[in-house]
């Protein structure tokens, strides 16, 4: 396997006096789709801000393609962080502006993006996702499915290179759950970014990654593929995954 | 001796917060007033805040000069009969609105219809966390949420304080020339001799430094929800409250500070 394109190193991180991440390390492979498991409260969704930059370590590095992010220039950080995208658990789509403002806004505020073509790329990422005919509504007119596509459609509009999805599925109904892993897996093969996806559904996302890790107390207990679970010993792991313990 | 020291402790985390509070606000300040001169200007941004900011208000403005105007009207009036000085109406009306209460009173009306919904916008925002979804598409909040409603209301509150005045100036005219009988050749000759530039241009600094307060305050507040008391709603309509408070305190001690320089 070639070398990671994100690397978590030992990471700690506290909220106040609660210890969130424990000395986490994890791997992350461009191209592939990992799936980031793990009870309620584990720390999954600050380790997809940590990737972001919206939440930095307070101890351990992560690395980008092997180089350590806090060593990194601005401009190489801010280069990096242009590739990537973020879905929010609850879509985080702006009430304000309808929905084809909304998918736009990353590329209306781009400096560099030509102004020319943001109709164009707008206009195809609205029909790809299905969205055709709600352009001029607001975000609290559409069901739940749609504002999903809708922050799906505004992730994906800057073609990033890594996509970072926070519980993509939930609320959502089993036909729409599946509808998005479906959009998700067709569009990383499509588009060709990685994807890191934290999910509750389980077994369903193992169908959806290539490979999962699943997070406890702040730390990676496991980190493999679908079929590596099934040959794990680990009890919290199995536990997890039927739904006993605690 | 314990309890000595538990004191000072608390006192000193207290005074490190106000010391941290005071840098953010600044620091806050400082991004917004830069970008206001980085490209791409913001324009159709600054125009809808004007729309917001100023023309929405233009009603509420209007309302209050002409009520303030009526009052001082006749409050001048029943003042200045005792001494004989009716005359001077249109002199007491008008300095008194393009000095003082033209800028405050257009400052705190705009802060209870404007400055409150920035707060509480931003608030929203923060709280269902749009202004992250800002930081991830690389859009600076700061930039995005405070620059355009900071220049809007530098355009705006100058020229809604020159309404307020004009208008609360015709109020005094109605209660003093029209109900009390106040000669309007001499009302309005006392009004136009006795309002100097120097008066006019002071109102109008008044005005931009209000501005400058209060939609620093506002968005502010909103833009750092989370970090005070409240979740939620509930700290949605704490900053919203505290954002109109403290801008109101804020202006009233900002006009005493201007005053105090300008006469």
């Amino acid at each position: 396997m070639s070398d990671p394109l994100i690397k978590f190193v030992n990471v700690f991180k506290s909220f106040a006096d609660q210890a969130v991440l424990n000395g986490l390390n994890l791997s992350i492979y461009e191209g592939e789709i990992l799936a980031v498991i793990g009870k309620s409260g584990t720390g999954k969704s600050v380790l997809l801000k940590h990737i972001i930059g919206l939440v930095h370590p307070d101890e351990g590095q992560i690395l980008i393609n092997g180089e350590p992010l806090n060593h990194l220039s601005d401009k190489r950080v801010q280069a990096f962080q242009k590739e990537l995208s973020y879905m929010f658990q609850e879509n985080a789509l702006f009430d304000f502006m309808n929905i084809y403002d909304n998918i736009a806004l990353p590329l209306v505020e781009s400096p560099k993006f030509p102004k020319a073509n943001v109709r164009e790329k707008v206009s195809t990422r609205i029909e790809q996702l299905g969205l055709a005919g709600a352009e001029d509504k607001f975000p609290s007119q559409l069901s739940g499915g749609m504002r999903k596509r809708v922050a799906l459609a505004r992730a994906l509009v800057t073609d990033p290179k890594v996509v970072l999805f926070d519980e993509p599925t939930t609320g959502l109904d089993p036909v729409r759950k599946r509808k998005v892993h479906s959009m998700i897996m067709e569009y990383q093969e499509k588009f060709g970014f990685t994807a890191v996806i934290v999910s509750h559904d389980i077994p369903q996302i193992f169908d959806v990654a290539q490979r999962i890790a699943m997070l406890d107390n702040g730390m990676i207990l496991f980190e493999g593929t679908k079929e590596e679970i099934h040959d794990s010993n680990s009890k919290v792991l199995k536990d997890f995954i039927i739904g006993a313990g605690d | 001796m314990v309890m000595q020291n538990k004191f000072i402790e608390k006192i000193g985390r207290k005074f490190i917060k106000l010391i941290e509070s005071l840098g953010r606000v600044v620091l806050f300040f400082l991004i917004g007033v830069t970008h206001i001169f980085t490209l791409p200007f913001q324009t159709p941004k600054i125009m809808e805040q004007i729309w917001f900011i100023g023309t929405k208000s233009f009603f509420v403005i209007a309302l209050t000069g002409l009520f303030t105007g009526m009052v001082l009207g006749l409050q001048g009036y029943y003042s200045l009969v005792k001494f004989g000085s009716e005359a001077a109406l249109g002199s007491a009306v008008s300095l008194t609105l393009v000095r003082e209460l033209g800028p405050v009173f257009t400052a705190i009306m705009v802060t209870a219809r404007a400055g409150s919904a920035m707060a509480a916008e931003i608030g929203v925002m923060r709280i269902s966390e749009q202004i992250d979804a800002l930081k991830t598409m690389h859009i600076n909040p700061v930039r995005f949420l405070f620059t355009p409603r900071m220049v809007a209301a530098i355009i705006s509150y100058p020229l809604l304080t020159a309404l307020f005045d004009v208008i609360g100036i015709f109020g005094g005219y109605l209660t003093g020339s029209l109900m009390l009988g106040i000669n309007r050749y001499v009302y309005m000759d006392t009004v136009v001799s006795s309002v100097q530039i120097t008066d006019i241009t002071g109102g109008f600094f008044k005005a931009f430094a209000f501005s400058i307060v209060v939609t620093t305050i506002c968005c502010y507040r909103g833009y750092y929800t989370h970090l005070f008391k409240g979740f939620g709603a509930k700290g949605v309509s704490s900053s919203t409250t505290n954002a109109v408070v403290q801008s109101c305190i804020f202006v009233l001690i900002f006009d005493f500070i201007i005053t105090f320089f300008l006469v």
